[in-house]
């Protein structure tokens, strides 16, 4: 019998895993690991910041529909992955972090660089270990790649002490599966479906509001099937964007805090909400008690607990979103498909009616750098073809509303958790996992400089992201909340002219194109996209451009603070 | 209003903590929490009384669900359960008083377990409410320490959880 080390055991299960890409830091406690991936064909991306590989990894994870995985050092290696953890946690991604710790006879006694960083995680996790056995090891491995991927997708933590990574197990140790509390739903209840179909039918204002757990489960195609076929129109969460394509007729597109005033009112005065692997966060509801109060719900869910959460539920069905769309669609179309689209036909044409006489906004007219004529340029000089990162702010608003998604994957943004500095190292990721795709970050110039050092994990692994810069000089979104309902008092809200963007990439070796007029936006565009490198272009956008429609916090989102029509 | 949940768990570290740690999370409070293990040892329960609405418990049971290592959940119906809690009270005694107290004790059917010159250690099973009782009872002789399990429970006939 062979013996082989712990580090050599996780780089073998990992290899079983499919796992081609790391995105990780070394440190003390990971230096056995990262000595055995020295020789391992899996491909380690040295990020700059731990908070960078995590993120790299959840976005690798949306790009892809695989399993992103990070490695870090413990102590402060470990605690600098919580951010990307809890932001994988709270958009349900499919992560598996492996953290060092000190040597199993240290832990507890505040050794050098010892973190508690299962107990840190436990909030913030789907599932995570401290490895205490080397015996354990396989079978751990085994189980959080099982867990990260299946029922609802999140993180997985696994804290694996030093003194495990050294010792000896059996080379041919296999590991199994087992966890007699985890048995995820994926077939919805067939009297549930039965029933969901028969409230479709009678419906004569129904809804489909469609979430990022479309796209995860693979869901998009039957959706928008399934919508198309029965005429019923598609709101979408941030999450979903790219679930139904947006430029269809019947796409309502975002709803919620920023979303379309068409989407808000749809959801206002619908009968029925059809919801899909969406979870009714409080951005798309605003106040929860004015939220579709003539509706009721069919809430279709992965996870049991999401059901009767935030609204209350007529038809409650847990499942994986395709098996049960799958299966509503063909008890649906068993019913009179004719008579239920005429049926709902005045408001399918009202909604579209009101689609065309409140579309998203901006003045068009103006001479002045807009960041949403930047955001349709990048649709158009990319097909709509592109893999669409965001940082969260303003940017990360024009961004779902201006660019048109219409394939699953291509949208790639911090929801819950709403992480400033995502963006960046999000791209890298995606690129890492499409490297076939453009990949762009649109960005914030707040935002970006909470993670501008990956710029050196780009360029240094030639992975040639672009970076769109919406720099308005602002916190914006903050900005625009101190504008709207704080008096314009913009404290510590205004970042402007400290920074040079274009020789803040050139420095780290990318290229930098400033643009402050609007008729170079275009070419700048086209430059970056032809150039095989990292590039970030710094466009210089009027400064306290608001973003609209928007639902005042606390307000119910008929209410709308607008444009003048 | 009060709800005693029963929590069947995979006996390993860690996961108490995960389990109260939710409890605090979600902005529940424990009211008790008593933790063992049953009939198989790599199976512990865990009982929790909780305070919370209807929506709230549910939401409670469904995110315990979510722990990996939660194996089974039931809320118990207070009138379909026996419910038993174990407390230790030290009261103080004199001579003087001494009898009248173990009079008190007799009543409850409760157990002296220590005697010393200057207290008594009580100890008492029972349901809350007789527990609350008691100490009320023994509260005006001073009450040196009170220490208790917190309830367990367990439903009436022979189907199991
Ligand atoms: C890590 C983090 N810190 C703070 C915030 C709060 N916040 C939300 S948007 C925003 C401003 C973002 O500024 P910028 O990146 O320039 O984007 P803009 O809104 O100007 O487009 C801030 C500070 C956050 N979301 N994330
Ligand atoms: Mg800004």
């Amino acid at each position: 019998m062979r013996k082989i080390t712990g580090s050599q055991m996780i780089i073998k299960c990992l290899k079983q895993e499919g796992v081609e890409v790391i995105f990780g830091y070394p440190g003390g406690k990971v230096i056995p690991l990262y000595d055995t991936l020295f020789d391992s064909d899996i491909r380690h991306i040295l990020v700059r910041h731990e908070q960078g590989a995590s993120h790299a990894a959840d976005a690798y994870a949306r790009a892809t529909g695989k399993v992103g995985v990070c490695v870090s050092t413990s102590g402060p290696g470990a605690t600098n992955l919580v951010t990307g953890i809890a932001n994988a946690h709270m958009d349900s991604v499919p992560m598996v972090a492996i953290t060092g710790q000190v040597a199993t006879a240290e832990i507890g006694t505040d050794a050098f660089q010892e973190a508690d960083i299962t107990g840190i995680t436990a909030p913030i996790t789907k599932h995570n270990y401290l490895v205490k056995d080397i015996n354990n090891l396989p079978s751990v491995i085994k189980e959080a790649f099982y867990i990260a991927s299946t029922g609802r997708p999140g993180p997985v933590v696994i804290d694996i002490p030093v003194d495990i990574s050294t010792a000896m197990i059996d080379e041919n140790a296999e590991g199994k599966i087992d966890l007699p509390g985890y048995k995820p739903t994926y077939k919805g209840n067939q009297k549930q479906i039965k029933q969901a179909a028969k409230k479709i039918f009678e419906s004569k204002k129904p809804v489909i509001f469609s979430g990022g757990g479309v796209i995860s489960s693979g869901a998009s195609e039957i959706l928008t099937h399934f919508a198309q076929k029965a005429k019923i129109p598609v709101i979408t969460s941030m999450l979903g964007l790219g679930s139904f394509p947006e430029d269809h007729p019947l796409a309502l597109n975002m709803a919620g805090m920023h979303g379309t005033r068409y989407a808000n009112m749809a959801f206002t005065e619908t009968d029925l909400i059809i919801a899909v692997g969406a979870r009714f966060d409080d951005r798309v509801t605003g106040k929860v008690s004015g939220f579709a109060p003539h509706a009721s719900v069919i809430h279709i869910d992965i996870d049991p607990a999401e059901i009767g959460k935030i609204v209350d539920v007529t038809v409650p069905v847990v499942g994986n979103a395709k098996d049960v769309l799958t299966d509503l669609s063909q008890r649906y179309f068993e019913l009179d498909n004719r008579k239920s689209i005429q049926k709902k036909k005045p408001w399918v044409d009202y909604l579209m009616g009101l689609k065309e006489k409140y579309p998203l906004m901006y003045d068009k007219k103006s001479p002045n750098l807009k960041p949403s004529y930047i955001v349709e340029k990048l649709y158009e000089l990319t097909g709509g073809d592109a893999i669409i990162c965001t940082e969260v702010g303003q940017n990360q608003m024009w961004a779902a509303q201006f660019y048109t998604y219409t394939k699953p994957r291509t949208w790639i943004s911090s929801g819950g958790l709403g992480t400033m500095g995502f963006g960046l190292p999000a791209a890298i990721g995606a690129k890492t996992g499409r490297p076939d795709k453009t990949v762009i970050d649109i960005a914030g110039d707040g935002s970006i400089q909470m993670v501008s050092q990956e710029l050196a994990t780009a360029v240094s692994n030639q992975i040639p992201v672009k970076i769109m810069l919406l720099n308005n000089g602002y916190l914006g979104m903050v900005r625009q909340w101190q504008e709207l309902f704080f008096k314009k008092r913009y404290a510590q809200t205004c970042i402007r002219e400290c920074v040079d963007f274009v020789k803040l990439v050139e420095a780290y070796g990318g290229v930098g194109i400033r643009v402050t007029d609007k008729k170079d936006v275009e070419g700048a565009i086209k430059k970056a996209l032809e150039i095989d490198n990292v590039v970030m272009v710094d466009f210089w956008i009027e400064g306290e451009e608001n973003v609209y429609p928007m639902v005042a916090p606390g307000a119910p989102i008929s209410e709308m603070l607008e444009w003048e029509y | 209003m009060s709800h005693i949940i029963s929590v069947l768990v995979e006996n390993k570290a860690g996961v108490l903590a995960k389990i109260s740690g939710l409890f605090s999370r979600r902005g529940f409070n424990i009211d008790s929490l008593a933790v063992g293990t049953t009939e198989d040892k790599t199976v512990s329960r865990i009982t929790i009384a909780v305070q919370a609405d209807q929506r709230g418990i549910e939401q409670v049971v469904k995110q315990l669900y979510k722990l990996i290592n939660v194996l089974k959940i039931q809320e118990l119906e207070p009138a379909n359960i026996v419910e038993r809690e174990l407390v230790l009270i030290k009261v103080a005694t004199d001579a003087k008083n001494r009898a009248e107290i173990l009079e008190i004790v007799n009543i409850f059917r409760a157990n002296i377990v220590d005697v010393a010159k200057k207290s008594l250690l009580i100890e008492i099973t029972g349901t809350s409410s007789k527990v609350e009782a008691l100490r009320e009872l023994l509260d005006p002789y001073g009450i040196l320490e009170l220490t208790r399990t917190g309830k367990i429970a367990c439903t009436r006939g022979s189907k199991r959880l």
